[in-house]
């Protein structure tokens, strides 16, 4: 029918709705032979002649009213209804397809009419087809079934939930209408279903966080525990199998309601046991749980009260293993003393790596536990043990390890490490100043006592104090090596000069360590009035020394020095390795048989307190060298001694040993006069620069500059240096202003 | 008078200028009344005066407290003293004699009897006690180079000072001193800061006392000491 006949409406619109019937009917499934070409050019021509005829005949408005109707007629009678007698997934599905089927549509029906999308519309102002098609959708099927497909997808969901297995891919195309339905907006996805998704998901999961709790039949850490280790698991599962198929946004509001409805009613619940167990769960080792705690951190917000309790436990058995050593000490004998000194510092060390093992598994090394142990670490070992201090317990741990080889001789890499746990241990220690300063004396003591080189493993500990604190720290113990070493080519050079020099005669073998004042600790020496033979190598190595070095003075510290003796006794003639001091005194019998305490002490003008010390061991001990007369056990001035020339031994090299007296109130005494002097010399230094300061000012300005250095001045000393300084009138007060400090040229 | 006056200073610098002799120091008066009051007071001094010295010694000064009826010991003859801005203690010199009587009007033992407790007066003036208090510390310094004073002058001397007026602080205090062992002598310092303290500080509860600002640290340890006897 294509010409310029005039298509009246009723004829025209009969043509149309045959196409129509036929796709609709393809639509809901009734077979029909598809369109073909020609019925869709017939069809279009028509619309087309329709909206172009001239006036009367221009249908176009009528037309564009009639495909409204057209399409709504279509879903109220067929769709509608038969969504509306279906239910839970057949309705999802029904709608899912009746909305594939309403997308076709209107595709079809937007091609056939598409005369009114390009030019009637946009001249009357009009929704074009698409908007029209899919508005009749939303107005006629959408809204009224909304409710029931929202309903039928939220039970799907749940059913997915409770760990059914469900067509996923229907709920997503499902969501996916919701969506599409807005076009641009997502306001009926957000209003219409995420809203009331969201809900039911709190209260699933509220319903299901409740069971959990209220399970009486088992204790409540368990419930705990298991609680946790359950809403993993339902954050896991609704990652895995719900969040794929809603909609991107609605994933942080979800995970957000889980939590509130999980966590958050029984947050303090939860964090009462994770509490109470965690200490339990530090005794019995309990890795896992623990790491599940920190996982769960963000979730109950435990870290802080976590990191406490982790503190002090760490505190309490640190302070535990010092109470038990204290107790010990108080039955102990001063051998077992050191044994359990011992003892305590290889299980602070084994302490302190299993907090470290914690920090690092449990916690992947957060910086909150770091900062508690050293805390805890900090606090204790700053106690240390009634008299002696945790600085000197470590000095006198390595002193075995380097001896000895330490407790059950470790091999040289467990010595190694062992070393660096130390190390990293006296880094707690606040006053490591004092830790030096004993560690030099025991430093000086091993150095001098042998003859060779410095062990291996005592170099490694200098590197390792060196890298840990610096230069500085370590720098007069690095002094006290040097020496040494110097010393030893002195003494090759000493030998040489001799040989060149046949005329001179040492008379014995002399050799001699020269120590730099300022590195070695002070050591007390008498002036010993030496015998000859011992005097005259002294003098030649004075003058040797001198032509070396115009600029040093040698002063002798007898204290120290080793000397060994031929005693020709009855049986056999034996060596003795002896202090000098011994040697000394037993020298003076080559010229008597007998001499008497008082005999003795002129002689050698030994200061009593040592001449005491030095005879015990020669007569009273188990090598009698001497015999004493009255042979009790104490050396008194009305004593007299004679040679014992019955003495023998086993050996033909013995030593005969002499007790050391170590100072440790003089090593206390000389840390704490160094500290006051860096004080002042801090105090000083401020004031010079300042001229008049307010004395708070000056208090926090030296603290401030002491920081970092070995020892943490406290407010009462910084003001009792103050007050000297002002007594020695390097400083005044002000007279208006007492609180000015004011620097006297 | 004027014409005498002038004619007797020019005499008198005259005279000082040629040969200033004992008794021309004498004469180194501006007014006749005044030369009057100035001989009167030399001639006390000789009374009491160690005649080899030319000081009044330590007998003097005993035998001048019994004449004005105080004991030696009394804290007015330290006012006395101070004065006199007297150097040494026990010792009084000339000029020390003449600058404390001319300044208190006293030529005579009854006029100085009757001026002493003007003089009293004058010294608890807030304006002169800090310095009269300084001044005690300083006059009980006896030995060259002394700096500090021990611990039971020291107590003695707060008690003739301060007692009067801070009784309290000053029993405690001194108990503190006695009881303790860091402290064995107190510096100048240390004296002047508790004349700030009884002054400054509310006793016996400390409320305004604060061991963080300048006070010298013997009174932090007294404060403390105090606190823990109150318990």
């Amino acid at each position: 029918m294509y010409g310029n006949a005039v298509i009246k409406f009723e004829d025209g619109w009969e043509i149309v709705k045959k196409g129509l019937t036929k796709l609709e009917n393809i639509l809901e499934g009734i077979p029909e032979l598809p369109f073909t070409g020609e019925d869709y050019m017939m069809i279009y021509n028509t619309i087309y002649s329709m909206c172009t005829q001239k006036p009367p005949h221009d249908y176009s408005q009528k037309i564009y009213d009639k495909f409204k109707e057209a399409i709504g007629e279509y879903l109220a009678l067929k769709v509608l209804p038969s969504l509306e007698s279906k239910h839970g997934d057949f309705l999802l599905r029904d709608f899912v397809t009746r909305w594939g089927n309403h997308k076709v549509m209107v595709r079809w029906l937007s091609r056939l009419f598409n005369y009114l999308n390009r030019y009637f519309i946009g001249r009357r102002g009009l929704p074009n087809l698409n908007e029209v098609g899919f508005g009749c959708f939303e107005t006629l099927v959408y809204q009224p079934m909304k409710g029931n497909i929202r309903e039928a997808a939220i039970t799907l969901i749940n059913r997915e939930r409770d760990g059914e297995q469900t067509d996923n891919t229907l709920l997503k195309n499902v969501v996916d209408i919701f969506i599409e339905i807005g076009g641009e907006s997502m306001a009926f996805y957000v209003n219409d279903f995420e809203v009331y998704f969201l809900q039911d998901t709190g209260v699933y999961y509220a319903r299901k966080a409740s069971s959990w709790v209220l399970d009486n039949s088992r204790p409540l850490e368990d419930i705990c525990e298991g609680f946790l280790s359950k809403a993993e698991e339902c954050q896991k599962r609704e990652k895995e199998r719900i969040l794929p198929y809603v909609h991107s946004s609605s994933d942080p509001k979800l995970l957000e309601k889980i939590h509130q409805e999980i966590y958050v009613p029984y947050k303090n619940q939860l964090l009462e046991q994770e509490l109470a167990q965690f200490l339990s769960l530090l005794r019995n080792n309990m890795m896992d749980e623990i790491s599940r705690i920190y996982k769960n951190r963000k979730v109950i917000c435990l870290l802080e009260p976590v990191a406490k309790l982790f503190q002090e436990h760490a505190a309490a058995e640190g302070t535990s293993l010092l109470k038990q050593t204290e107790d010990a000490r108080g039955q102990a004998t001063a051998a077992t003393v050191g044994q359990l000194h011992q003892v305590l510092v290889t299980n602070l060390i084994e302490l302190h790596d299993r907090y470290m093992v914690y920090i690092a598994d449990c916690f992947s090394g957060h910086f909150l536990f770091r900062k508690a142990l050293d805390d805890a670490f900090r606090t204790f070992l700053d106690w240390g043990l009634s008299n002696t201090s945790t600085g000197e317990l470590f000095v006198n741990f390595c002193d075995n390890i380097f001896k000895k080889g330490g407790i059950g001789k470790l091999s040289d890499e467990a010595i190694e490490e062992t070393i660096g746990k130390i190390v990293e241990l006296v880094a707690y220690i606040s006053d490591r100043g004092l830790f030096i300063e004993f560690y030099r004396g025991s430093l000086a003591r091993r150095l001098l006592s042998q003859q060779n080189s410095m062990d291996e493993h005592e170099r490694f500990m200098l590197s390792k104090l060196k890298h840990r604190f610096g230069a500085s720290f370590t720098s007069k113990l690095e002094g006290m090596v040097v020496d040494l070493e110097l010393s030893k080519e002195m003494a090759a050079e000493f030998k040489d000069h001799i040989s060149n020099h046949p005329s001179v005669d040492l008379g014995l073998d002399l050799s001699v360590s020269v120590l730099t004042t300022g590195y070695w600790p002070s050591i007390k020496s008498a002036n010993l009035n030496l015998p000859e033979e011992m005097e005259k190598p002294l003098r030649i190595f004075e003058d040797f020394f001198r032509s070396r070095s115009q600029h040093r003075r040698l002063s002798w510290i007898f204290s120290f020095g080793n000397c060994i003796l031929i005693g020709q006794f009855d049986l056999k003639a034996i060596e003795l390795v002896l202090s000098t001091y011994q040697a000394a005194i037993l020298l003076l019998f080559n010229g008597a048989d007998r001499l008497s305490y008082s005999d003795i002490l002129a002689q050698l003008q030994l200061p009593e307190v040592d001449l005491v010390r030095v005879l015990q061991s020669l007569s009273c001990g188990k090598y009698k060298i001497l015999n004493k007369i009255p042979s009790m056990k104490t050396v008194l001035p009305t004593d007299v001694f004679e040679f014992n020339p019955s003495f023998s031994d086993r050996m033909t090299r013995m030593k005969v040993p002499l007790p050391v007296v170590e100072d440790r109130k003089k090593v206390i005494q000389d840390v704490d006069r160094a500290r006051r002097y860096a004080i002042d010399a801090s105090l000083v230094r401020i004031m010079k620069m300042r001229k008049v300061l307010n004395h708070q000012q000056l208090v926090a300005e030296c603290t401030e500059q002491m920081r970092g250095g070995v020892f943490k001045p406290d407010i009462r000393t910084i003001k009792m240096r103050i007050e000297d300084l002002i007594y020695r009138e390097y400083l005044e007060r002000d007279k208006e202003n007492q609180q000015l400090v004011k620097y006297m040229a | 008078m004027r014409r005498s006056s002038t004619k007797k200073a020019g005499q008198a610098a005259s005279a000082a200028r040629a040969n200033p002799s004992a008794a021309d120091l004498l004469r180194t008066a501006s007014s006749k009344a005044t030369s009057k009051e100035l001989e009167r007071i030399d001639s006390l001094f000789s009374a009491y005066a160690n005649g080899t010295s030319g000081l009044v010694d330590p007998e003097g000064i005993e035998s001048l407290c019994a004449d004005l009826e105080v004991d030696h010991t009394d804290v007015r003859i330290l006012m006395l003293a101070w004065k006199m801005k007297a150097e040494r203690q026990g010792y009084f010199t000339l000029d020390e004699w003449r600058r404390g009587l001319k300044s208190l009007k006293a030529d005579t033992i009854s006029k100085l009897k009757k001026a002493l407790p003007q003089l009293e007066k004058e010294v608890k003036r807030q304006s002169n006690f800090a310095d009269f208090y300084a001044y005690a510390f300083c006059y009980c310094l006896t030995e060259e180079k002394q700096k500090n004073i021990d611990i039971e002058n020291i107590c003695e001397l707060l008690d003739l000072v301060l007692g009067n007026q801070f009784r309290a602080q000053v029993d405690y205090f001194v108990e503190y001193l006695k009881a303790q062992n860091d402290y064995k002598v107190i510096n100048m310092d240390q004296w002047t800061g508790f004349l700030r303290f009884c002054n400054e500080i509310s006793f016996p509860d400390f409320s305004n006392y604060d061991p963080e600002l300048a006070w010298p640290l013997v009174l932090d340890n007294f404060v403390d000491w105090m606190q823990a006897k109150q318990g």
